[in-house]
């Protein structure tokens, strides 16, 4: 099934044709999804027999720093009987990153959504268990932001070396 | 006083960065917290387990990572991309050849210069990364073998994994961190004479292979320890994520080596194995293994077929240069870009940003297969006995580097 044809389903079932736009110079195509709409959208791909995107292969977050003010989320679905991958991009805003959750539809989003959450702050709305998985529970700051800055002791150890 | 102990002993010291999901005063009476790790050499490396038990059955497990973070993608944020691949060989360092050729084949496709590879080059990548693959699954069934109690495996895979290691070693000048692959291009050409060594060390392998089934595959012992032990279902595999030899033995003949057949896969004649539950049941840790095992004929076989085309079509000779288009200057245009490819431990793949304006990433992601691999481990060993807990572990066959990165 071809992007074309995926928008055209998403917008059919979803009666809107604002929020889904086709995102240039991204390889496997991409379409920019709105945060509101995701989860939905995400139903759709998975459970729809003629894309069936039954796996979701990696889940990345993005800062664009703070002069553009934006985070991002990408996803990058596989769907494994039409060898046909796919790109989603969702736009957050920087001061209030939020997302849904996509665990209740591909279990693999779990830890995922926790590495996002650990490495940028991005919170993902109905996750069942959002802790930091990397870094120690306690460390302070979101490390991959632009604009992070380390804190100067950690437990007495100091940061910098 | 200079000798004075400085070190208070309290029981949270030890969770203090990473306390437990669980507390103990929270549990009900027949319910104990167990805690795996992170030094329990069972867990391959620094992974900490806690593991939540009903008697001897294990009702979760929450892995604790981390201990091993690097900051692999704040260090690739900084760095040109010709300087990462030495970070890409740290991350999953028993097969660092594989995570360098996809990391490789990723920056050539944002450059454009995926055809324009001589295939030499490819040639010998794939060369390397299948006897990668080889030590990789010889480290995997060796130490899987020792996690439950068979100590004689892992010498004789160990000792057959040295001779692949001394092979690199003569290409790369590097045991196990090897920085081969370039982009574009590789380190150097092969040694005069590598060919031929190569040739005698598959000959070599072959009965070691047949001793190898003999010992481990289909002793009665590692069977009955084994077969149907932590069963993962293939609808539970894709739904996880999970990749590689792990979602082969749960029954889908799946391979991106063949689905998306990069570098010179697509001329190689191979055949991709799945696990079909001959001593058990389909997605059990006999299957695991005996997928791996399979495998590792499937690469003898790619081996000698890549040794037959350098030594004919595609032969040394006095004008190749292996760095001919390796580029001075990466700088890709801006885009999003998502790559992958099969490493001996599932998909490997990276996501970049290239904002145009450097030769530096603007974010490098690394979809780890252990990370992934790792994360059904709570779904697998739910239900099933603490003693089978390690034989579960051993079968995903994690490495800490990549689960951390």
């Amino acid at each position: 099934m071809d992007v074309d044809k995926i928008i055209i389903l998403l917008k059919n079932e979803l009666g809107d044709s604002e929020s889904i736009k086709v995102a240039e110079n991204s390889s496997p195509e991409a379409l920019i999804v709105s945060p509101a709409i995701l989860k939905r959208v995400c139903e759709i791909l998975y459970r729809n027999e003629n894309c069936y995107f039954d796996m979701l292969s990696c889940v990345t977050g993005l800062d664009n720093g703070a002069e553009a003010n934006t985070m991002e989320v990408i996803y990058n679905l596989y769907s494994i009987p039409f060898d046909k991958s796919l790109m989603l991009k969702v736009v957050l805003d920087r001061a209030q990153a939020e997302v849904d959750s996509l665990v209740d539809i591909w279990r693999t989003a779990d830890w995922h959504e926790r590495e996002a959450y650990d490495l940028y702050g991005i919170r993902f709305i109905g996750h069942p268990d959002l802790r930091r998985i990397l870094l120690p529970a306690d460390w302070e700051g979101y490390p991959l932001r632009k604009d992070y800055k380390h804190q100067e002791y950690y437990r007495g150890i100091k940061v910098e070396y | 006083m200079a000798n004075e102990i400085q070190y208070k002993y309290h029981p949270d010291n030890l969770v203090l960065s990473e306390p437990n999901k669980y507390k103990e005063d929270e549990l009900k009476s027949t319910e104990m917290v167990l805690n795996l790790g992170p030094q329990h050499p069972s867990t391959h490396g620094v992974l900490r387990l806690e593991v939540l038990t009903e008697g001897e059955v294990i009702k979760e497990i929450i892995p604790h990572l981390g201990y091993l973070h690097r900051c692999f993608e704040k260090h690739a944020e900084a760095l040109p991309y010709n300087q990462i691949i030495p970070f890409v060989d740290r991350m999953d360092y028993l097969a660092a050849m594989n995570s360098e050729h996809a990391y490789a084949m990723g920056v050539e496709k944002m450059l454009g210069i995926t055809n324009k590879i001589p295939r030499r080059v490819e040639y010998i990548r794939v060369l390397v990364a299948e006897l990668n693959r080889l030590a990789s699954h010889f480290v995997a069934i060796g130490t899987y073998a020792m996690d439950i109690g068979a100590f004689t495996p892992f010498f004789w895979m160990i000792r057959d994994r040295e001779h692949i290691l001394r092979l690199l070693e003569w290409a790369s000048g590097a045991r196990m961190l090897y920085n081969y692959i370039w982009i574009g291009g590789l380190f150097y050409d092969l040694p005069v004479g590598f060919e031929e060594r190569c040739a005698q060390f598959v000959e070599y392998l072959r009965p070691k292979l047949r001793e190898l089934d003999e010992v481990v595959i289909n002793n009665k012992i590692f069977v009955e320890r084994t077969a149907n032990v932590g069963i993962l279902s293939r609808d539970m595999a894709i739904n996880y994520g999970v990749t590689g030899p792990m979602l082969r033995a749960s029954g889908l003949r799946f391979d991106l080596r063949k689905v998306d057949g990069y570098s010179v896969y697509p001329e190689l004649d191979y055949s991709i194995t799945i696990g079909e539950g001959m001593m058990g049941a389909v997605g059990d840790c006999w299957d695991r293994n005996y997928v791996r095992v399979l495998e590792i004929h499937e690469s003898l076989k790619i081996i000698e077929q890549c040794l037959k085309q350098l030594t004919t079509d595609h032969k040394r000779s006095r004008d190749f240069d292996p760095q001919e288009i390796v580029p001075k200057k990466i700088r890709p245009r801006a885009g999003d870009f998502y790559v992958r490819a099969e490493n001996p431990k599932g998909e490997l793949g990276f996501f970049f940003r290239a904002d145009g304006r450097g030769d530096i990433p603007f974010r490098c992601k690394a979809r780890a297969c252990s990370f992934v691999n790792l994360s059904v481990l709570n779904e697998v060993s739910k239900g099933s006995l603490i003693a089978d807990l390690v034989a579960i572990l051993g079968s995903i066959d994690i490495v800490l580097g990549e689960v951390d990165r």
